[in-house]
């Protein structure tokens, strides 16, 4: 079995596995590389929302932004998708693509991660900086964006990139609800040809070359940033 | 769509005997992995400090690949291609006693192990130098040194990310039913499929699970404020994915 490794069911496929499953471009809707890039953006933004709200002072925002999180992280994802892809087309009473599903799901679970870097990120800003923004006159809205955020950013890169790199990962659990990513696309073609070693072997050096690489240029940004 | 609740579905039928059956076997699932992990974890990480350069390279490439890849992927993996390439005895053995099980197994195990591994190392690392020059400086041997004063603190120093790593692998046991091991989550979508009662199944699942997750994460916290020793190492480390 192994001596008959067949890379010609790699070259065979290689439209279907890589434009229609990584990135997307096809007949079907799908692509590892169309849903990881919203839900990492959206996931970032709802994070800030989510990190914020835990610092809050007030405690109607602090107490369910820490809820959030805790509950979150003290779920499966896989349980989370479920529990879109049945409860989402009940609220909006009609169904829904799976893309919609997979992504939703992913925003609100990876937010619970992502608040936690962000609220460690600010918590790192020295307090002297709120004093002074308030000092020259800023609003608390004003000291947030401008001052603490920018800052707060800078040491949160490399936990970022990591939690990124879980994301891109975990994109591969919407396969799970038949979202035609990259895992989907080599289980449909294994399906036909029963190539099962050459094609999960491949699809695992793909996403690898990815996340390697993003871990690369995590630890680049992280010397670059890191005083000297 | 409307949906009509009838929450008797989880304690009529067999609901309860499948959400019982189903988080023994996520139970059992993790606390294999977990072994595995752990394991793997310590022989790589010790690896990847030896001279022998060959064996370093190999306990790198090790994490480096295992845990920079889907863990969904692993399970398929060890599920569907790498049976066939194995000889026939095993094989045989393997179709009579579970395959799916020892396939999540191995695939939970290698990717945990993998990220085991690197927690391991930073928690080695963080130890100051210094802590080892005095052990020695103070008439110890190096074996003492590692019993008595780098093992202790070090230990105490990975209680957080081990926790936060080993509610992972509890988490991610989920996926093993993808390959139909029936553990937790198979047995919550298992009541669904019979019952058609989606938020209630999903719901029952879901709280073992999050009670699992916290009680076991209230405890490695109160071990980790027992044994923190005073002054030496900040305590309150969160847990992290």
């Amino acid at each position: 079995m192994l001596l008959g490794f067949d890379l010609g069911v790699i070259a065979r496929n290689w439209d279907f596995l890589i434009l229609q499953g990584f990135l997307g471009v096809g007949k079907f809707v799908g692509g590892t590389v169309r849903l990881a890039i919203p839900a990492i953006i959206f996931g970032f933004i709802l994070g800030v929302f989510i990190g914020l709200g835990r610092l809050s002072s007030r405690r109607w925002v602090s107490i369910p932004a820490t809820l959030y999180v805790e509950f979150f992280r003290g779920v499966p994802l896989v349980m989370v998708i479920f529990w879109m892809w049945f409860v989402v087309p009940i609220m909006l009473k009609r169904p829904i693509p799976e893309y919609w599903v997979a992504l939703i799901a992913f925003v609100i679970f990876e937010a619970a991660y992502l608040g936690e870097i962000v609220r460690a990120g600010v918590q790192s800003v020295p307090r002297g900086q709120v004093e002074a923004a308030t000092a020259v006159g800023l609003t608390t809205t004003q000291t947030t964006r401008y001052v603490v955020l920018p800052q707060a950013l800078k040491n949160m890169i490399p936990s970022l990139v990591t939690q990124f790199i879980v994301l891109f990962k975990d994109t591969s659990l919407a396969s799970i609800i038949g979202f035609m990513d990259l895992t989907r696309a080599a289980q449909v073609v294994n399906n036909r040809e029963i190539r099962p070693f050459e094609l999960y072997l491949f699809i695992a050096v793909v996403y690898w070359i990815c996340t390697y690489s993003m871990s690369r240029y995590a630890r680049h940004v992280e010397r670059r940033l890191s005083p000297a | 769509m409307n949906y009509t609740f009838n929450w008797s579905v989880l304690w009529t039928g067999q609901s309860g005997e499948w959400l019982l059956s189903g988080l023994l076997m996520t139970l059992k699932l993790s606390l294999v992995a977990w072994l595995l992990a752990v394991a793997l974890g310590i022989l790589s990480g010790a690896l990847r400090t030896v001279a022998f350069r060959p064996l370093r390279v190999l306990a790198t490439f090790y994490v480096e690949f295992f845990r920079n890849v889907p863990l969904l992927v692993w399970m398929f993996f060890w599920y569907f291609a790498v049976p066939p390439a194995l000889p026939d005895t095993p094989r045989e053995w393997l179709n009579d006693h579970s395959l799916e099980f020892w396939a999540a197994v191995v695939a939970l195990g290698v990717y945990s192990g993998a990220r085991f591994s690197e927690v391991l190392r930073s928690g080695i690392q963080a130890i100051p130098k210094t802590q080892m020059e005095a052990s020695i400086a103070s008439g110890l041997t190096v074996f003492q040194a590692y019993r008595y004063v780098i093992l202790p603190i070090a230990l105490r120093l990975i209680i957080p990310p081990a926790t936060s790593e080993s509610l992972n692998l509890l988490k991610n046991s989920s996926l093993a039913l993808t390959i139909s091991v029936a553990e937790l989550t198979f047995q919550t979508r298992q009541i669904e499929t019979y019952t058609a009662k989606a938020i209630e199944a999903l719901t029952a699942g879901t709280l073992i699970y999050l009670v699992l997750c916290v009680s076991l994460a209230s405890l490695m916290s109160w071990i980790e404020r027992r044994t923190a020793i005073p002054g030496l190492i900040t305590s309150g480390g969160r847990r992290r994915r």
